[in-house]
């Protein structure tokens, strides 16, 4: 695989690879048939900032790299301003990918998306 | 460390000062009459009998060809043409590689019907299944002898019996089991046989056919008549010669090269087996190559391992080599009857007669290491997560593995 060397950065040296046992916010993407699954943990405060974010991934090296790229993203972000980011912004952060693994970027902001949703829903 | 020579092999030194005077000195076309030809005319028959020898074949048996795939298409489509008049149904099984798999798919679009026999857990056909398939149709059985994935070993012998009762062609793809066991074209009752050369420290590029004398096919590449009419091309000369000179060493170390491999092997997997919790051995314990074993480890995901190792100095693979840079899940895993997610946890390691310079405990010491790193970061391991519900549909309509 031609990964870019942020790629093999992050996916050597995960950041925020954890479970989190306090978040507000939970959200589990992919398909362990199509090889990967991806769970995003988010503390959201009180100002609707996410002041902690977490992941933890099976699958590819792809799939580890866009998940630790995107907790680096959104941390700090609020809600709404981390519900914009989208796939490209996380592939274009590691300095792109190889077209056949585009679709992990998806997987990690879909992951981020349905972690907010979470939060939301907790929080009506 | 170089553990994936499933995949291809280092040419031996010996093998490549075998096949230089071809590319300079003697660069005759062997077809021509002058001293130049006649050289080339003579290296190519004695590579053909080294060929014919490690068979047990006779050498106008032997056909080269550009390798395995080239020998797998000309056998099945070679006969599938000369036979269709007589019946199109083929039988073959849900292992086999994609040279054998994908022209089966082609002969199915012009109308020919295919059976794909189910391999077990254990990777192997059941003879009560074949007998089964065989109809009045069938005009050819192509079933793989060793898996390049997993090292199973097929009933060969079995097989070509009841091939032979039916009066059906048999066709075996011997491209991984070639020079790691015995493969004798008598013994194993085949009309057909693929070898590839850079499978057992030979160039690439270059392979042959084994045609059982009076078993007729249509060529795949007409022109000058070379190899006998069913091969044309001018003959590759210093890859034939080099790839005869592997198979006349691979047969000379044949029973030592087995004993050394299947040692390393069965002492690799005692020790990644007690080490590694959650640990298996992909396919059948006995029926197997003895320089290839596919592990399979809980709640992770292949190819990050292959990166671990790979960091680590150790180049293996998650299956076969073709299958790294597609996303479906191997075909060859999946008929093994696993899990979906199992089928992604897999790591091939095959072995040369080289690798007995490795570190067997640092290796499993680092295999372990790697596992229980990526289980850290997997969300499938030690947890109940019901992941039946997660959706897939989300993703983009550039998500091909959907
Ligand atoms: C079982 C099997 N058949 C066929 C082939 C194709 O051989 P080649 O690479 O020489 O075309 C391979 C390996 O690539 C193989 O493992
Ligand atoms: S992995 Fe199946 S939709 Fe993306």
């Amino acid at each position: 695989m031609d990964y870019s060397e942020k790629v093999m950065d992050h996916f050597a040296n995960p950041r925020n690879c954890r479970k989190m046992e306090d978040a507000n916010g939970v959200g589990t993407v992919g398909n362990p048939t199509c090889g990967d699954l991806m769970t995003i943990y988010i503390k959201v405060n009180d100002d609707e900032v996410i002041e902690d974010i977490s992941f933890q991934t099976f699958g590819c090296g792809a799939a580890i790299a866009t998940s630790s790229m995107i907790t680096e993203i959104a941390v700090g972000k609020t809600v709404d301003e981390a519900l914009k980011i989208s796939r490209n912004d996380v592939a274009d952060e590691l300095d792109g990918l190889p077209p056949i693994k585009m679709h992990c970027s998806n997987l990690a902001a879909d992951g981020l998306q349905a972690a907010i949703e979470n939060y939301k829903e907790n929080n009506q | 460390m170089y553990l994936d020579n499933s995949a291809t092999t280092q040419v031996s030194e010996e093998v490549f000062e075998e096949m230089k005077p071809y590319f300079t000195e003697e660069f005759g076309n062997p077809s021509t009459l002058y001293k130049y030809g006649r050289e080339s005319k003579k290296a190519l028959n004695q590579a053909r009998q080294r060929v014919a020898d490690a068979i047990n074949a006779k050498p106008e048996e032997i056909i080269f060809t550009s390798g395995g795939s080239e020998s797998d298409n000309l056998a099945i489509k070679g006969i599938a043409f000369k036979l269709a008049k007589k019946g199109k149904h083929i039988i073959t099984t849900e292992i086999e590689h994609p040279a054998v798999t994908e022209t089966l798919h082609f002969l199915e679009s012009l109308d020919f019907k295919v059976t794909y026999l189910p391999v077990y857990e254990n990777g192997i056909i059941k003879i009560e299944d074949l007998k089964e398939a065989i109809t009045d149709e069938t005009i050819l059985i192509t079933v793989m002898h060793a898996n390049n994935e997993i090292g199973t070993v097929q009933p060969i012998e079995e097989i070509g019996k009841i091939a032979k009762e039916h009066g059906i062609k048999f066709h075996t793809d011997a491209v991984q089991s070639f020079g790691k066991i015995e493969v004798d074209v008598e013994k194993l009752n085949v009309d057909l046989l693929s070898l590839s050369s850079h499978k057992l420290n030979g160039p690439k590029g270059v392979g042959a056919i084994y045609i059982r004398k009076g078993t007729r096919l249509v060529p795949l590449i007409h022109g000058g008549g070379q190899e006998r009419g069913i091969r044309a091309g001018t003959e590759n000369v210093p890859g034939i010669v080099g790839f005869g000179k592997a198979c006349e060493l691979a047969s000379q170390q044949l029973e030592e090269h087995y004993e050394k491999l299947s040692s390393i092997r069965d002492e690799l997997i005692e020790k990644v087996l007690s080490t590694v919790p959650e640990a298996y051995v992909n396919g059948d314990r006995e029926q197997r190559l003895p320089n290839l074993v596919n592990f399979r480890f809980k709640a992770i995901e292949g190819e990050s391992l292959i990166l671990l190792l790979d960091a680590k100095g150790y180049q293996a693979s998650t299956g076969s080599a073709c299958s790294s840079n597609k996303l479906e899940a191997s075909p060859v895993l999946t008929a093994l009857g696993l899990d979906p997610v199992d089928v992604h946890g897999s790591l091939r390691i095959s072995l040369a007669p080289e690798s007995d310079t490795f570190d067997i405990d640092e290796f499993v010491g680092i295999i372990a290491e790697s596992v229980a790193r990526l289980r850290e970061m997997s969300p499938l391991w030690n947890q109940e997560l019901d992941y039946d519900g997660v959706m897939c549909s989300k993703h983009g309509d550039d998500c091909r593995m959907c």
